[in-house]
């Protein structure tokens, strides 16, 4: 075996490590991709969500040989994207972001969600996000901010 | 208007402590003590590789202390361990996993002594504090009814999203730089000046970015400061210490469990004297708990007019992890006593609890319990009628007193509260003595230069809004940094609900200083010092007498629910608020803390729930059994301002912080109350499930 090769962040990469390391301490720590964050290391919080084609994930549950040859996609990936240009701006609007350490786990969520269902309502904004802990914002101004998205980003999801 | 920290955050660029490069920096883990008393006989430590270091008390340089308030918490233990988890040593190197092995193969030979466990019975009374007015013996003997109850709150685990997390590095010319998540870089600075026995300028301290505090961050960060900062000098090199949530859930700092009895006289009606006894679990050291219960005491009568007073309060030590800041600082525990007590008495005189304790509420220009003033209007009123207005409380209150049939019930609860608003007592006047400056540099932009750490809650926003409006310049003309010791005067802590009330308005007359000398292109630099305000009764801790706040943030909650009472789950339908904490300076940032306060009291009141057992050994540390609220469990929840100008705050802002967590509890358990019906009366929190299921069994008796 040479590595496990898989698509990050929209390229090729190989992880010469095992096949049951974490895929939150190889994007953390291989790949230095720390918009990934480690809030319990036992899938209960959401900060080290990611894209794995598409679909949201906890990393910090996900062994690597699960990855070869799939795409990965983290913030430092997504934040170039249409779709993360809107988020940004909604969160912004409604003040979304208080200590930020949920957010890029939020906004990750936000986009799987919008990309299952481009209009969703408030219930099922909530329960889309049910995954992601937040401790500042009592979840308000974020259901608002992803509400505020869908219709801003009309035809994006 | 977007927040300036919005943009690094919601990108993921901004870094965390844990997000610095780890070249050449060491990982340290704790050795952690196993039993909650015992006495260390020896610690085998395996064969250390090249590069790794055992570091210990043998290891301090200076004082093995905390210095916090008492410093009686030591940096590593000393001959005895007094709770379970107490860092007896750190283990130092290069590769985590090694690290980690080290650690665990780490034998350490006891002599177990027997630990108190339980603040009923517990010996050592750490703080013990009384105050009172009037006489309350008299008030007793003419009382038509007296009533004697007791209630209990547990603990409350901060859970800040991002867990403690803090970094030492050595530098040139023998100095020492610590950074990392925390509030209160001044006291880090102390703390660490201290254990290394250094003067003020050979160790500066950096508030990194930081994922939420709530006051878990306050004292905490200056112990694993100290320990940090004393294994990166044994091991000369860098030195970062992470906690996982688990070891952070179980071993940090939390909000104190409380056991408090109230003994209350009425006559025609009315509460005419309180006998108030309040026990707070302080776990093995001192740490905050001094001010915690002060702040408890200080509110222990709740927004009435008691005439005849008597406070008894004591810190207890317990063999258990140091409990310490949380949001709301000792007050939510008595708030909860007070409130369901007050409920308690009026269902007992067949009164609408609501109107019951209107007729008794303060009013500007009574005395407060220790015999301050409050000096400015008292708005309940008003705001008791715009809950109302938002929800129909009560209406909804007569209609679901009404027999409820089936298998779901309703209830709701009101509950009506102040926080004091800055530190309390004389502690601005005679310790904190903030500072600020302002820094114009050639270019005409203004940096603020300031202690306060942003933690969520929006002061890198809030504080350029306000110099910017004095200055009458761009808002993007005036950034306020991650603060650094080495750069920025002490303005104090980050707590208490102060930064925005004390702080902003010391930046906000050094703007009005700025603005008369300004001198476009020229670097120019104001200083503001805080000056207690002249209404103020003096404060003396040693009487507990005077004004303990020069003003107070005022709010109204109320809780809807629904009981399942086939299963004793029950849901939040909606929870509503009026808030006044002065002129908000930013609307949508206010609203968010009230919104984010208001959630952590609801799971406060009913599923954040921790204990330890026989042993002292905590029970619940991770996400899977201390559940906090979920974007599902509050679906319904609104809150509105209501605003009083506080004249000595910037533009009339008061403290806004911790104030929305605060009176939860009372209006939550008053609808489980009623949901629950017949005649039940409840006295403690969290109010779970199985707590319910427990109360409905009473039923089918």
């Amino acid at each position: 075996m040479d590595g496990i090769r898989f698509v990050l962040n929209g390229r090729d990469v190989v992880y010469e490590g095992f096949a049951t390391d974490r895929l939150l301490d190889a994007l953390r720590g291989t790949f230095h991709l720390t918009s990934v964050k480690c809030g319990c290391k036992e899938g209960e919080c959401g900060a080290c969500s990611v894209l794995i084609d598409g679909a949201l994930y906890n990393s910090c549950c996900v062994a690597m040989g699960f990855v070869m040859d799939h795409e990965v996609v983290s913030m430092e990936g997504f934040r170039e994207t249409k779709q993360f240009k809107v988020l940004d701006h909604a969160y912004g609007e409604v003040s979304a972001v208080q200590c930020g350490f949920c957010i890029p786990g939020m906004i990750l969520a936000s986009h799987a969600l919008l990309s299952k269902n481009p209009e969703p309502d408030e219930k099922a904004i909530r329960e889309g996000l049910s995954g992601n802990l937040c401790r500042c914002t009592g979840y308000n101004a974020i259901v608002k901010a992803v509400s505020l998205a869908a219709k801003e980003g009309k035809g994006l999801w | 208007m977007r927040k300036k920290d919005h943009s690094p955050k919601v990108s993921g660029r901004s870094i965390y402590v844990d997000d610095y490069s780890g070249d050449g920096v060491l990982t340290g883990k704790m050795l952690r003590s196993s039993l909650a008393k015992a006495r260390i006989l020896r610690v085998n430590v395996p064969e250390l590789p090249p590069g790794y270091v055992y570091v210990d008390a043998k290891d301090v340089p200076g004082d093995n202390n905390v210095n916090i308030v008492l410093d009686d918490c030591p940096v590593f233990a000393r001959e005895t361990v007094e709770y379970i988890g107490e860092p007896i040593a750190m283990i130092v190197g290069p590769d985590p996993l090694e690290v980690e092995r080290l650690v665990a193969s780490c034998r350490i030979e006891y002599e177990e002594l027997s630990p108190e466990l339980d603040i009923r019975t517990a010996k050592t009374a750490f703080f013990t504090y009384e105050y009172g007015k009037g006489d309350v013996e008299k008030a007793f003997k003419e009382a038509d009814k007296v009533y004697e109850e007791e209630f209990s709150t547990g603990y409350q685990e901060q859970a800040y999203m991002e867990p403690q997390g803090m970094m030492a590095e050595p530098e040139a010319g023998g100095k020492m730089f610590v950074h990392g998540s925390l509030q209160c870089a001044y006291y880090v600075h102390g703390a660490v000046m201290r254990a290394l026995g250094c003067k003020p300028d050979g160790v500066h301290i950096k508030q990194d970015v930081t994922g939420g505090g709530f006051g878990g961050k306050e004292d905490f960060p200056s112990i694993l400061g100290c320990q940090v900062a004393v294994a990166a000098k044994r091991a000369n090199a860098p030195v970062r210490c992470v906690f996982g949530r688990r070891e952070d859930m179980e071993f940090t700092s939390k909000r104190h469990p409380s056991l408090t009895r109230y003994r209350v006289a009425v006559k025609y009606g009315k509460v005419t004297a309180m006998d108030i006894d309040v026990i707070f679990n302080s776990g093995a050291y001192t740490t905050l708990s001094p001010v915690v219960l002060q702040r408890g005491l200080i509110c222990a009568s709740g927004v009435y007019n008691i005439p005849n007073l008597h406070v008894y309060g004591r810190a207890m030590k317990t063999n258990t992890a140091p409990t310490g800041a949380y949001r709301g600082f000792g007050a939510p525990q008595t708030y909860f006593a007070v409130e369901t007590m007050m409920n308690h008495i009026a269902y007992d005189l067949g009164a609408e609890p609501l109107e019951f304790k209107r007729g008794q509420m303060v009013r500007q220009g009574d005395s407060t319990s220790t015999s301050g003033k409050y000096h400015f209007p008292v708005p309940l009123p008003a705001m008791i009628d715009e809950v109302d207005g938002m929800c129909g409380y009560r209406k909804k209150r007569s209609l679901y007193a009404k027999e409820q049939k089936g298998r779901y019930r309703r209830g709701i609860g009101l509950s009506l509260w102040f926080h004091g608003a800055g530190f309390t007592g004389s502690g601005e006047r005679d310790h904190i003595k903030a500072i600020v400056k302002l820094r114009k540099n050639a270019d005409d932009t203004v940096e603020i230069l300031a202690a306060n750490g942003e933690i969520g809650q929006g002061v890198r926003t809030t504080f350029p809004k306000i110099v910017a409006h004095e200055l009458n310049i761009p808002l993007e003309d005036v950034y306020y940094e991650q603060p650094d010791t080495a750069r920025v005067p002490d303005s104090g802590p980050t707590v208490a609900s102060r930064s925005l009330m004390i702080v902003g308005e010391l930046l906000r007359r050094a703007a009005i200083k700025l603005r008369t000398v300004w001198e476009s292109g020229e670097v120019q630099e104001v200083t503001e010092h805080y000056k207690e305000p002249d209404f103020m009764i003096p404060f003396y801790l040693d009487k507990f007498q005077g004004d303990a706040y020069p003003t107070y943030a005022w709010a109204v909650c109320a809780v809807e629910l629904e009981l399942d009472t086939l299963s004793g789950f029950s849901k939040v339908l909606g929870a509503y608020g009026s808030y006044d904490v002065g002129t908000p300076i930013d609307y949508d940032i206010v609203l968010g803390q009230m919104e984010g306060g208001f959630l952590q009291g609801l799971g406060y009141s009913s599923i954040e729930k921790m204990e330890y057992d026989g042993k002292g050994r905590i029970r619940n540390n991770s996400f899977s059994d201390y559940l906090i609220p979920t974007t599902m469990d509050v679906p319904l929840m609104q809150c509105m301002l209501h605003v009083e100008k506080y004249p000595d705050g910037p533009y009339g802002a008061k403290g806004a912080g911790e104030l929305p967590l605060v009176g939860v509890p009372g209006a939550y358990l008053e609808a489980m109350e009623q949901a629950l019906g017949h005649g039940t009366r409840l006295h403690h929190i969290p109010f779970s499930a199985e707590d319910a299921m427990e109360e409905l069994m009473k039923e089918g008796r």
